[in-house]
């Protein structure tokens, strides 16, 4: 008798698998990266290497030391590198960028558990570790196409609300912030990428660019200034969308989307930090758990009592 | 005008739920009847409910369609001989699920000589109709294999008003219900008009996926008949192909609007569904008392090189008919479609009653998906039909406890396979929930 091979049902499954969504969300971010290299020039290209390459070798080491298999293949730490490049100034130091993905990887996310177990986005939380060690080199920017060692200017975020950034200018990205955020244009074509690909669904990023132009046009403020200026398109569509740290369930994405923009928009207009995307994302990380909780519905057939007959 | 409005929009729109690949390669290739095996194996479980008795010896002499198995079980249906010969061997067989069952093995003379015995049955009443239903041995022929005469015994205080004749075969692969629509659409109509008249049942509802559109045409061309029909009560349902549209409470829904709540029946909330080859086997039967002694299986797969759809008797062994279909070194065989049938370690059990396909794999096709961790991507919350959550259920389990497990209720899952089909990082989620749902029985005795 021949053996056969046994597995319960079902037998097939989708083409879909871990690695295949990670190499999704690079390809969206390819453009927003190159271009961001294009503006700010050679070192924004060296701080994305070294982040993507010390974020490989930190969950590379971690599990070597504490004897585990590493899951380099899933591709995610390179999406952690990626994003956490993406959201440094061109300027920054290398090792503070190395420094940066060190953390994400090891503390936030393996000390958790590794993959699918940390509690808050890895790349948000390493950025805010950076910009509270480093906060005069994480907030000097310089204007795009000019050497790295240029004198720095502030983003249209300073609260220096005189600098003349009009509305195309933003949208396209030219203007000095962290390397990946400044392309509206080039984000969202990769946040319709993923859309459409399936591996995010719209209703968070739309929530949270929605609420945060509302509020900002509440508060006075040019609601398209808000939302295409520093790190909220960047934030809401690849950062906040990661699965990890955010519900699963479509009214709680809808939730945390808007809490994320009015928090984003609230730390910004009343705060004395220039960016509150990534307090934003991290304090609704936190809230996730209880948001999927609200939001669960109840399973099929358990409302009825119509047609009762 | 009045022919447009026979076929239907589902009132419901199936919540969850996946994409899945149709391959329904089968479905133009009319069904070919399968020369008798020497010898067929007839199992004594073949349906759910209490296993039946065999009522013959070895050295008996059989005909096509003599009684072999029977239980004094009310939720049970005999076992009919599907082919005429001697019996040799009264036998234990092991299931797939693990449990050994009693089995008739005949040796066929090849003559295949029906009973003489057999007589088309007198049906006039309800009641002629549940009695031959049960002497028919027909179970339910989805997969699920409920004895049909259960269904069909009416109950004073559960009044039916809608019969959905379950047509979907959203499982990839299967065309064996639509070769049926095909091949003997007449049988169908006249089966349903049969049941709805004596179980006095006001509306009629024949659903069948939006992918299978021949089928839809040939049933609607005679469902469309005024002289039987005068009130337009047969209607047509045209499903979204979605799968699991054709499981019992999606179908439901979707056809009425109606959720069924969990443990209870079609029958509480008004509706009593059957499947469309039951309803054209009943009415066969009744005309020609031929019980239940052949099914039509589609054979299928990556390692079938001549995929078909064979008439097969009951108890023919499974490897016999993969050599009539030229399987080529099948790594996994599967009873019943990929994403709920059983894969089965041993060719040489037999076909059942309510097996609708035999699939044989090789290669990557045979293999599972790695495993590897969740990402909380929450594709299996959306998958799921009946709106669990099989990530949680699947930390949940590995610590088991029985009020975390029904707070997460479990207990609602119908076992479709949607959330481990969609999950990204192979985890064997429907299996984990039939872990759980296990825990929960267990507690519960």
């Amino acid at each position: 008798m021949q053996k056969m091979n046994i597995s319960t049902s079902p037998h097939i499954s989708s083409l879909d698998n871990t690695s295949g969504i990670m190499l999704d969300v690079i390809f969206a971010l390819l453009p927003a990266t190159i271009c961001g290299i294009c503006f700010f020039g050679f070192h924004a290209a060296l701080i994305i290497a070294v982040s993507v390459a010390s974020a490989v070798a930190a969950e590379y080491i971690w599990c070597r030391a504490i004897k585990k298999e590493p899951s380099l293949r899933d591709l995610s730490a390179i999406v952690t590198g990626l994003l956490l490049g993406l959201n440094l100034p061109p300027t920054l130091p290398l090792w503070m960028a190395a420094l940066g993905s060190a953390v994400a990887i090891v503390v936030v996310k393996q000390m958790f558990g590794g993959i699918g177990h940390n509690f808050a986005n890895p790349a948000i939380t390493a950025r805010i570790t950076l910009m509270v060690s480093f906060p005069t080199a994480m907030t000097t920017f310089v204007d795009p196409f000019v050497a790295s060692d240029a004198v720095s200017t502030a983003t249209p975020l300073s609260g220096n609300q005189q600098i003349p950034t009009d509305i195309t200018g933003l949208f396209f990205g030219n203007y000095p912030g962290c390397i990946g955020e400044t392309s509206a244009l080039l984000l969202l074509a990769g946040g319709i990428y993923l859309v459409l690909r399936k591996v995010i669904t719209p209703h968070l990023p739309l929530a949270f660019l929605a609420s945060a132009a509302a509020l900002s046009a509440l508060l006075g403020e040019n609601p398209l200034y808000t939302i295409l200026s520093g790190g909220i398109m960047l934030g809401s569509i690849f950062m906040a969308t990661d699965y990890v740290t955010s519900p699963p369930t479509k009214w709680g994405k809808v939730i945390f989307g808007i809490g994320a923009g009015l928090i984003t928009v609230v730390i910004r207009h009343f705060g004395n930090i220039p960016e509150g995307v990534s307090f934003a994302i991290l304090l609704m990380n936190i809230l996730t758990p209880h948001i999927t909780r609200l939001t669960t519905g109840k399973p099929f057939g358990t409302e009825v009592k119509q047609n009762e007959k | 005008m009045k022919n447009k409005e026979r076929v239907l929009k589902p009132l419901g729109k199936i919540k969850g739920g996946i994409k899945v690949p149709h391959h329904k390669t089968t479905s133009e290739f009319e069904s070919i009847v399968l020369a008798p095996p020497e010898k067929v194996t007839i199992s004594m479980s073949q349906h759910i409910g209490a296993p039946c008795e065999p009522t013959v010896s070895v050295g008996d002499k059989v005909f096509v369609g003599s009684v072999v198995g029977d239980s004094a079980a009310f939720i049970s249906a005999p076992i009919h001989s599907s082919v005429s010969g001697e019996v040799s061997e009264i036998t234990t067989i092991r299931m797939p699920a693990g449990n050994e069952v009693k089995a008739v093995v005949i040796t066929s003379d090849g003559e295949m000589t029906p009973d003489p015995e057999i007589k088309p049955p007198k049906v006039e009443t309800v009641d002629d109709l549940v009695a031959a239903a049960r002497a028919s041995g027909l179970v339910g022929l989805g997969g699920a294999g409920f004895p049909a005469h259960v269904k069909l015994k009416p109950s004073e205080d559960k009044p039916l008003d809608t019969l959905i004749i379950n047509g979907a075969e959203c499982e990839p692969f299967i065309t064996s219900d639509y070769r049926e629509c095909m091949e003997h659409p007449e049988d169908i109509l006249n089966g349903v008009y049969l049941i709805k008249k004596l179980l006095n049942i006001e509306n009629v509802i024949i659903a069948v996926e939006d992918n299978k559109p021949a089928a839809i045409k040939t049933l609607y061309e005679i469902a469309a008949d005024e002289k039987r029909d005068p009130a337009d009560k047969v209607k047509l349902m045209k499903l979204k192909s979605r799968y699991p549209q054709g499981a019992e409470k999606v179908l439901i829904y979707s056809a009425t609007k109606r959720k069924l709540p969990l443990g209870k029946l079609p029958s509480d909330i008004g509706c009593i569904v059957m499947n469309i080859t039951s309803v054209s086997f009943l009415y066969r039967y009744i005309k020609t008392g031929m019980p239940l002694v052949t099914k039509r299986i589609t054979v299928d797969g990556n390692a079938v090189l001549e995929p078909k759809n064979f008439i097969a008797p009951i108890g023919t062994p499974i490897s016999y008919v993969l050599e009539q279909a030229k399987a080529e070194n099948p790594e996994k065989v599967l009873m019943g479609g990929p994403m709920m049938g059983i894969a089965i370690y041993d060719t040489s059990l037999p076909v059942l009653k309510q097996n609708n396909a035999i699939l044989a794999f090789t290669g990557n096709a045979a293999k599972s998906k790695p495993t590897t961790d969740c990402i909380r991507c929450g594709r299996c919350l959306r998958a799921c039909p009946m709106g669990l959550a099989p990530a949680s259920v699947d930390l949940a389990v590995k610590n088991p406890k029985v009020e975390e497990l029904n707070a997460l209720n479990v207990m609602y899952c119908i076992e479709c396979g949607s959330c481990a089909f969609c999950c990204p990082a192979g985890r064997p989620l429907t299996a984990v929930m039939r872990l759980a749902k296990n825990e929960v029985r267990k507690a519960g005795k």
